[in-house]
């Protein structure tokens, strides 16, 4: 009995240690974040950093502009969204409405198989089969380009917003489907008007898991999109993403130079647009909760 | 029988799979009357009201022999428009089934997805079905609202009125009173006099006083088969059959 006790206040500190120790890291991580950014916009104008068009940090005086890099990050993860969106919505219906019970069967594994795919892996098949088939196509110097980034994003965002707004749709109630069809309404009629509206929520939410993956993704983008920092005018430009820059440029700097701090600018930056659009998230799938339940 | 025949159909077996669900029934169902449908639980009355809307046909393994007519056009013939037809042979489901939406866009939708309110006012094709449904002084100030915010009764009586409001011939009710409250009953029961004027109406029930109160003609199915078909009247009076006397007094369902 004894023991017993001694036994559970260890797991119990144990555990808390784990705990706190969670959070004080995180709280470390936000704090050196801060401080480094805050110390590089003493020594740059915030300005000339978000307002300006060139990326050339080691030019005499060096100029950080984000502007290519949000650019770069902003076209990718645009031309991702356009591609999965309406791809993922599509296959959903497909599978929740359309196929026969078989081809779910064997759908759902294969989508939870494609989704653990590490994204280096992707990024590969992406420098291997994809990039020189757009140099091909479009008659391209490298076929490294956005569209590329995009099309490897897609894919990664692509399993999970298939499987989620699937999931959105199969567990509406039959009574909603019955009653259209009863009124006479087609399928699509029915899917159009009446389940896709109802399974809003859920496939938004299932948008916003699925870009979350994707859009804090580096290697694989890195690997496709050629990385020149430029403001692009078409989605078969080079580019060079946010988070590119941090990963190529972290490793051959001096530490706590100016260009370094600048890496930690963008990383901020990063971080409040992740946490924003998290926070939208949530949001939108507590307002689903309380809709449904 | 008198008067014109609205629904028939002509010795129809139904199957699940390999189960016979309906067993050669041939039955005429006269216009602009109300008709009942009696039975145990389980005997097939659902799957028989299905049958006119070919709601069965969503379902996995459902097979049809026989004939099934409306106005003598067989409607399990190839080139039939089931949307039509729907449209034509509304359904009541047990279950109020609102869509998650507005009361006004639960009954707009079947207008706008026929394109009924081209040249008319939609609002006011929504008021006339609303008022039809004896659902109007209700709802009329919460139009809005979305329609899960009403009581079961109100529910099904927006679930009817989304039905008139596509302008169908026939309507078919699947035991439409069984999950409301006595009161939300009597709503409905007295709405379906007025409907009949209009509508040929056949309701699915196992309730052997509603039947008795509202239908002009009762049916009684038992396992599948269709074991008396006579006017109200003489089904509770004067029942032909042995097993139909035996359910009408209670001696077992
Ligand atoms: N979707 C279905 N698949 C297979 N069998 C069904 C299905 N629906 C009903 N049945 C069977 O058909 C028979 C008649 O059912 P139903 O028409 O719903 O009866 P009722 O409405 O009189 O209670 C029952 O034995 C039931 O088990
Ligand atoms: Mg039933």
């Amino acid at each position: 009995m004894k023991q017993r006790s001694v036994w559970e206040s260890f797991i119990e500190k144990v555990i808390f240690i784990g705990g706190i120790s969670g959070i004080v890291f995180l709280f470390l991580i936000f704090a050196f974040l801060f401080k480094e950014s805050f110390l590089f916009f003493f020594q740059y104008p915030w300005k000339d950093f978000f307002g300006g068009t060139q990326w050339y940090p080691t030019s005499e005086p060096p100029r950080f502009g984000l502007l290519p890099l949000l650019a770069g990050s902003l076209v990718v993860t645009l031309g991702a969204i356009a591609i999965s969106v309406p791809l993922g919505i599509a296959c959903a219906i497909y599978i929740s409405e359309v196929a026969p019970p078989w081809v779910r069967e064997i759908f759902k594994p294969l989508m939870e198989l494609i989704a653990a795919i590490p994204s280096v892996v992707l990024g590969f098949i992406g420098l291997v089969v994809l990039v020189p088939f757009l140099k091909q196509v479009f008659n391209l110097p490298t076929g490294l380009s956005a569209l590329a980034g995009s099309i490897t994003l897609a894919f990664m965002a692509l399993p999970t917003i298939t499987s989620i707004s699937e999931d959105a749709l199969t567990v509406l109630p039959r009574e909603y489907k019955e009653a259209s069809l009863a009124l006479g309404a087609t399928h699509w009629q029915t899917i159009y008007h009446i389940l896709l509206p109802a399974a809003k929520s859920g496939i938004i939410a299932a948008i916003m898991l699925g870009l979350g993956r994707a859009i804090g993704e580096t290697m694989a983008v890195l690997m496709v999109t050629g990385n020149a920092a430029i403001i692009p005018y078409s989605f078969l430009q080079p580019v060079r993403t946010m988070t590119a820059t941090i990963a190529i440029e972290m490793g051959e700097i001096v530490r706590g130079g100016l260009h370094y701090r600048a890496l930690f600018a963008i990383g901020l930056f990063l971080f409040i647009i992740t946490f924003t659009v998290n926070l939208i998230a949530d949001w939108v799938i507590q307002r689903q909760k309380r809709v449904s339940g | 029988m008198e008067g014109p025949i609205k629904l028939e159909t002509q010795n129809v077996n139904f199957y699940f799979g390999d189960n016979l669900v309906l067993k050669n029934i041939s039955i005429r169902i006269p216009s602009n009357r109300i008709t009942a449908i009696i039975g145990p639980s389980g005997c097939g009355k659902s799957t028989f009201l299905r049958l006119f809307n070919r709601m069965n046909d969503v379902l996995e393994g459902a097979r049809v022999e026989g004939k099934v007519l409306i106005d003598g056009v067989d409607i399990y013939n190839s080139n039939i428009d089931v949307a039509m037809l729907r449209r034509k042979v509304g359904m009541v489901f047990q279950k109020p089934n609102p869509f998650p939406t507005s009361i006004f866009d639960n009954v707009a939708y079947g207008p706008r997805i026929h394109g009924l309110h081209k040249g008319k006012d939609l609002r006011e094709i929504v008021e006339n079905a609303l008022r039809q449904a004896a659902l109007w002084d209700e709802v009329k100030d919460k139009l809005h609202r979305s329609a899960l915010e009403l009581s079961g009764g109100q529910q099904q009586r927006l679930c009817i009125a989304r039905c008139l409001a596509v302008e169908p011939e026939v309507l078919l009710m699947d035991e439409p009173a069984s999950a409301l409250d006595p009161i939300s009953t009597l709503k409905i029961e007295e709405l379906m006099q007025g409907l009949k004027e209009r509508y040929t109406i056949v309701i699915v029930t196992h309730n052997m006083q509603e039947a008795a109160r509202v239908s002009d003609y009762t049916g009684f199915i038992y396992k599948g088969e269709l074991v008396e078909f006579a006017p109200t009247v003489d089904i509770f009076e004067h029942p032909q059959n042995k097993l139909t006397e035996d359910y009408i007094t209670g001696r077992f369902g």
